[in-house]
């Protein structure tokens, strides 16, 4: 009954709501039917407000059951969200409903309480009292709903009102309403810092990871990471045993409060490699537990736990043990496929063993969303080897006859890749991919055509056979990259192409019309065009350095035209030199993530930034950075590059406080002076770099700025050699493609994954 | 964790929302409306603006929306707006917009009820339906504290999603065992993936705490000198290696079946599963999901489907799809729909069937063929035409896959058997048990 009554009323709130500002401007206009309507609607919303506020109070003494009541009461919760704030009217109203003594009256009027006392303080306050009343009530479920309510209700009055009882609920003899309270200790943390951290609330807390109720315990744990997520001064350590008893009760706990044991594991420090391999190898049942969340985080913990194991066989044991489960995420729901697969493509960096999988179960079905899809290229392109490509590549030539524009143009550009990357299935590659330029799809044209111009300059002088393929479809191209593409290979081969100075002419005559990137492009291709055949080009170069020194805005166009001029002018035979000589190859791996930004993420595995695949601080600034902490037992990572086994061992400077914290409870959560001080367990003398004096931290922070200037050239030579890049080739690298290359890594405003269909997520096949 | 759950229609209506943090503005509302509903180029089930992440998931006609700031357990929102869903359906039957606007209090009531602070709490359906129920009367059962104390009980044990007064006259407990196929074959032939997705469903109805044994021809733990060998990789080992393929086989042949990966409802003992392979499990009362798993190896294909199609010149498609039935003559698969794309221009089309009927719809471009009864070891052809209108279109047709559907009761593709179910009980009861197979299409698709 009342629920048709909710839903006729819900239409007519909405349509007046929406509707009142238009009409009361159009009323000033004058229109006299308009004056009309606005009127009566404006009615209708006061008289909506009336219409309940009456019902409310209808009944009387013969309503014994407030059946009345709880109808107005419904009625005014559905209109809550989609009425404007009309309903605020009615708060003191409501307030007077509170104390009936129905659990139902009371949750409603709850929930219009922590909807709308930001809105009128002052009335809120009316149900403080009953509030507190309430958390002394007999029956632990008003007792944890009112505790739940009050502390919800950011209004200063309602927090300081909270603390007192908070401190005898968290003592309660009721599980429920014990582990409400250890929530509610973090929400307070949300609302008041400093009153929290000087008041004995996080000692309080800490002291109950020792209830007998897991329950209970996984709350406490989640409240303390959550406070810890909060504040740089709070620092979290769980030491083997109380890490150990976690585990142990894992079983008892209900999923949610399993993922939230496992996420507190990741604050346990290992200082021995035995231990490590133990825990680990008692999380790992946890792996076949059917929440995916549970699943990820169990894997988050052992692939962390991983880094303090010394055995290799036992490390390869784990890593077969996680293989399943995650291939097995890949029949869940497409929105956890993604995640899965995302966090696959992180997991193979780090550790390549666990998905050495047949590739197949990455193959893609028909139906998987674009998303799946996407990603599941990726992987694909991760995994292919010598010994599969074959029916990767059959099966990259299936995706291209999609119908996904987007989809399509990335298994193009994942086979000129392949190409790349595997150079003795180059000439399978590019046989693919001239039997696809074959069907004339222009989107297929244009993106073959640019990565066959990326083949071409990893393999110099070995595949130029197939020019004439190329050069067929050269009126099909019409986007920028392709056409740079084609306009270099032209000038790259232009003592091999009979009419190149004629098809370079067909470009130049549209010369003021084309993109930046294709008049950069058309001015190299001239100049190499000249060095080759000097007669060709004679005519060409003069008309074309003109072109770009004196006719244009562009400074990089104009510079590189100086730069030809002068060349050209000054020694002819070292300008060929300098224009045909030999480049740096081109590699298709340099979009791996660095070995810092890898390290980061797989502490932080199944979370939102592994779907980005970005520095987490880059998405997400407020994080709290997680970093592998030093002990005796932590290996030393894969050497990537040289500078990772140095970043490992950033010396935290000296933080006196936490030596004294792992004392009684499980974990322990505690406050130290010092703000900046990053978090570490208590110093062990076996630790080689611990930095006892100043001088040496000073030193180690000397060697930190080092690595971190050079990892930065690093990755900049590698935005140069970048395949998706989009720079033309052209001598040492164009420099704008490159700094927008450069400006598109450092973004950090928003990220958008929808626009090009994930392609800021981080992806490697860049489009 | 979670900042506010947000419900919108599909018109961008926001239905519900209710924030947990005081980070969740309403403006947040206008936000997704406008980056995501009202996006067609969406293409991500995650968006994150600023330092704000939206997670949606579609379900009917409604997106519900998680909200968080900064670097959530993303696993863990998108499970629980799963479970959203789960609890939705076993409340209100469908939930949908409609669901939505009759029950704006229950709902929030029970997201009141499943998220702390942005946590999930209990979100079992049998714990949550004592004291959160459609009738508001029967919820003032709650109003008697010792009532209470026994939902708060429930609420944080071990056992959450079991009461402990449950009595049946009959204690019974019917188990199914559902496979769903996955077949994808290139157009030569090859088969390119084959794998079965398992899922075993069990109906409970025991009386008081029952502990219960599951036991299936499982490899690992039939074969006692395999699973000693591997020692502590008992997880399933899909990294054992191409070397030991032959000795799978001989095995399958014997009755044994090699799961590549097993999944379990929070219920069962996964410490005992690890260590000896063991199911052992205190079951909910009703319906639940105890496991899924898959395997790869020794798949067994119902049906073999041979496509012949020729494109003739523009103007014509050529359609001979012949299938037949690779299980046991005294079986046989209902349902079965064969869908054979159709280029977008077809104008027109003919078909020839040895058994069932076959339509041709054009909204969905394809050519179905119906089989309601397809009984073990036949084979039966469709012949097609399709004629196409002339287009200006020049690009080729991107050639569809053929897709099956059937269902088969009593096979299962994987080989899988349940050898036992044991039922423990204080009271010492005798229990009746059921087992059923059935096996389904999955992605069951042909190039």
């Amino acid at each position: 009954m009342s629920s048709a009554g909710d839903a006729k009323l819900f239409a007519r709130s909405r349509l007046c709501s929406f509707h009142i500002p238009k009409f009361a401007i159009t009323m000033f206009v004058g229109f006299p039917h308009h004056i009309l309507l606005s009127s009566r609607d404006v009615q209708t919303s006061q008289g909506k407000v009336a219409e309940l506020r009456q019902e409310l109070n209808s009944g009387g003494k013969k309503d014994k059951n407030y059946s009345a009541k709880k109808i107005a009461l419904k009625k005014i919760v559905a209109n809550m969200t989609m009425s404007n704030n009309d309903m605020v009217a009615l708060f003191t109203d409501v307030i007077e409903c509170m104390t009936l003594p129905s659990l139902e009256i009371k949750k409603m009027c709850f929930l219009f309480l922590v909807n709308y006392s930001r809105l009128k303080p002052e009335v809120a306050m009316k149900a403080l009292p009953i509030l507190v009343d309430d958390m002394d009530d007999t029956n632990p479920l008003v007792r944890a709903l009112a505790l739940r309510t009050i502390s919800y209700v950011h209004v200063r009055e309602f927090v300081e009102a909270t603390f007192q009882p908070l401190k005898r609920l968290m003592q309660d003899n009721d599980p429920y309403v014990r582990k409400t309270a250890a929530f509610c200790v973090a929400k307070l943390y949300e609302h008041d810092k400093k009153t929290v951290e000087n008041s004995d609330l996080i000692d309080r807390l800490n002291r109950m990871l020792k209830d007998e109720n897991p329950t209970v315990v996984s709350s406490v744990l989640a409240a303390l990471c959550d406070i810890w997520g909060r504040s740089e001064s709070i620092s979290l350590t769980i030491d083997y045993v109380s890490a150990s008893k976690l585990v142990s009760i894992l079983p008892d706990c209900s999923e949610w409060g399993q993922s939230y044991i496992l996420e507190a594991l990741m604050s346990y420090v290992p200082q021995d490699t035995a231990e490590a391999l133990l825990l680990a190898e008692r999380v790992a049942p946890r792996l076949s537990h059917q929440n995916s969340a549970v699943v990820l985080t169990a894997c988050r913990v052992i692939l962390y736990l991983m880094n303090y194991i010394a055995d290799e066989k036992h490390i390869s044991s784990l890593c077969r043990k996680l293989s399943p489960p995650l291939v097995t995420l890949l029949s869940k729901p497409p929105e956890i496929q993604y995640l899965a697969l995302r966090n696959a493509i992180l997991i193979l960096q780090k550790r390549p063993e666990v998905l050495r999988n047949d590739i197949r179960v990455f193959f893609c079905n028909y139906n998987d969303p674009i998303y799946v899809k996407v990603t599941k290229l990726e992987l694909m392109f991760m995994l292919t080897t010598k010994e599969n490509i074959s029916i990767v590549l059959a099966e990259l030539r299936e995706y291209a006859t999609e119908i996904d524009v987007h989809f399509v143009r990335k298994a193009v550009r994942a086979i000129g890749k392949l190409a790349i990357k595997i150079e003795s299935a180059a000439k399978q590659c590019i046989d693919t991919l001239l039997e696809l330029v074959d069907a004339k799809i222009p989107y297929i044209v244009q993106e073959a055509t640019v990565v066959i111009r990326n083949i071409f300059r990893k393999y110099p002088n070995q595949y130029e056979s197939i020019i004439s393929n190329v050069i067929r479809n050269i009126d099909d191209l019409d986007e920028p990259e392709a056409k740079a593409a084609i306009i270099w290979i032209i000038g790259q081969y232009a003592d091999r192409i009979e009419n190149s100075d004629a098809l370079l002419q067909d470009y130049l005559a549209t010369f003021h019309d084309e993109p930046i990137e294709v008049q950069l492009a058309l001015l190299t291709a001239t100049v190499k065009l000249f060095i080759q055949r000097p007669t060709k080009g004679q005519q060409l170069v003069p008309q074309v350095l003109k072109w770009c020194t004196e006719e244009t805005d562009d400074p990089d166009l104009r510079d590189r035209g100086y730069m030809y001029w002068r060349l050209l002018s000054t020694d002819p035979a070292t300008a060929k030199q300098v224009v045909m000589g030999q480049k740096p190859p081109i590699t298709a791996e340099s979009e791996k993530l660095d070995p810092r930004t890898l390290e980061e993420l797989c502490l932080n595995v199944g979370t939102l930034a592994t779907v980005y695949l970005k520095p987490i601080h880059q998405v997400f600034r407020a994080a709290r950075p997680r970093r592998l902490q030093p002990s005796p037992a932590l290996q030393s990572p894969p050497q990537e590059d040289g500078t990772a086994g140095l970043l490992e061992y950033n010396p935290p400077a000296a933080n006196p406080g936490s030596s004294s914290t792992s004392n009684s409870g499980l974990a322990t959560i505690t406050t130290t002076g010092n703000p900046t001080s990053p978090v570490y367990p208590p110093p062990r003398p076996a630790y080689a770099v611990e930095p006892n004096a100043g001088g040496s931290a000073a030193g180690a922070n000397a060697i930190n700025a080092a690595d971190q200037y050079f990892q930065g050239i690093g990755s900049q030579q590698m935005a140069a050699m970048d395949l998706g890049g989009r720079e033309d080739g052209g001598v040492g690298g164009g420099g704008a493609p490159q700094s927008q290359y450069v400006v598109t890594q450092n973004q950090q405003q928003a990220y958008q994954p929808q626009y090009a269909g994930g392609a800021p997520t981080g992806e490697l096949l860049l489009l | 964790m979670l900042s506010g759950i947000l419900v919108f229609n599909q018109k961008g209506e926001n239905l519900i929302f209710r924030a947990f943090r005081s980070d969740c503005r309403p403006r947040l509302a206008d936000i997704f409306r406008i980056q995501v509903i009202a996006n067609p180029q969406v293409r991500s089930p995650i968006l994150t603006l600023g330092s704000t992440t939206f997670s949606h998931v579609k379900h009917e006609n409604i997106y519900l929306v998680a909200v968080t700031k900064s670097n959530a357990n993303a696993a863990l929102v998108f499970e629980f707006l799963f479970r959203l869903v789960v609890l939705g359906r076993s409340y209100f039957g469908k939930f949908d917009e409609e669901a939505v606007k009759n029950n704006f209090v229950l709902i929030y009531e029970l997201l009141d009820e499943i998220l702390d602070f942005g946590y999930p709490q209990n979100t079992e359906t049998d714990t949550l339906k004592m004291y959160i129920t459609t009738e508001g009367v029967k919820s003032d059962i709650a109003n008697s504290p010792s009532d209470s104390s026994r939902i708060t009980q429930q609420a944080t044990g071990a056992l959450s999603w079991r009461r402990s007064d449950i009595k049946y006259r009959k204690n019974e407990a019917f188990v199914d065992v559902i496979e769903d196929v996955n077949l994808l074959m290139s157009a030569t032939g090859t088969i390119l993936r084959a794998d079965v997705n398992g899922q075993i469903v069990m109906r409970a109805y025991l009386s008081g705490t029952p502990e219960c044994k599951f036991g299936l021809n499982d490899r690992l733990l039939l074969d006692p000198t395999t699973s000693g060998a591997n020692g502590g990789r008992s997880g399933g080992g899909s990294g054992s290696g191409g070397g030991s393929g032959n000795k799978h086989s001989t095995r399958a042949a014997a009755g044994s079946v090699t799961l590549e990966d097993c999944q379990f409802h929070q219920c069962v003992k996964l410490g005992r599963f690890d260590a000896d392979r063991i199911i052992s499990f205190v079951p909910p009362d009703g319906e639940f999901e105890l496991m899924r798993y898959r395997a790869t190896e020794n798949v067994n294909l119902p049906f073999k489907v041979h496509p012949i199609v020729r494109e003739i010149g523009t103007t014509k498609v050529e359609y001979s799809v012949a299938i037949k039935a690779n299980y046991s003559s005294k079986l046989f698969a209902t349902n079965v729909i064969v869908r054979i794309p159709t280029p977008l221009n077809t104008a027109k089309t003919t078909e020839r069937t040895s058994q069932g009927r076959a339509k041709y719809e054009p909204e969905q471009n394809n050519i179905v063929w119906k089989i309601p009864r397809f009984s073990g070891q036949s084979e039966y052809v469709l012949n097609a035409e399709a004629t196409l209108s002339a287009t200006t279109h020049q690009k080729a047709w991107s050639r569809p896959p053929i897709s099956l559907n059937f269902s088969i009761l009593m096979f299962t593709s994987s080989g899988l058997l349940v050898r036992y179910l044991k039922v423990f009980e204080k009271s010492n009861y005798s229990s009746v048990k059921w087992v059923r197979y059935m096996t389904r299409a999955g992605s069951y698709e042909i190039r």
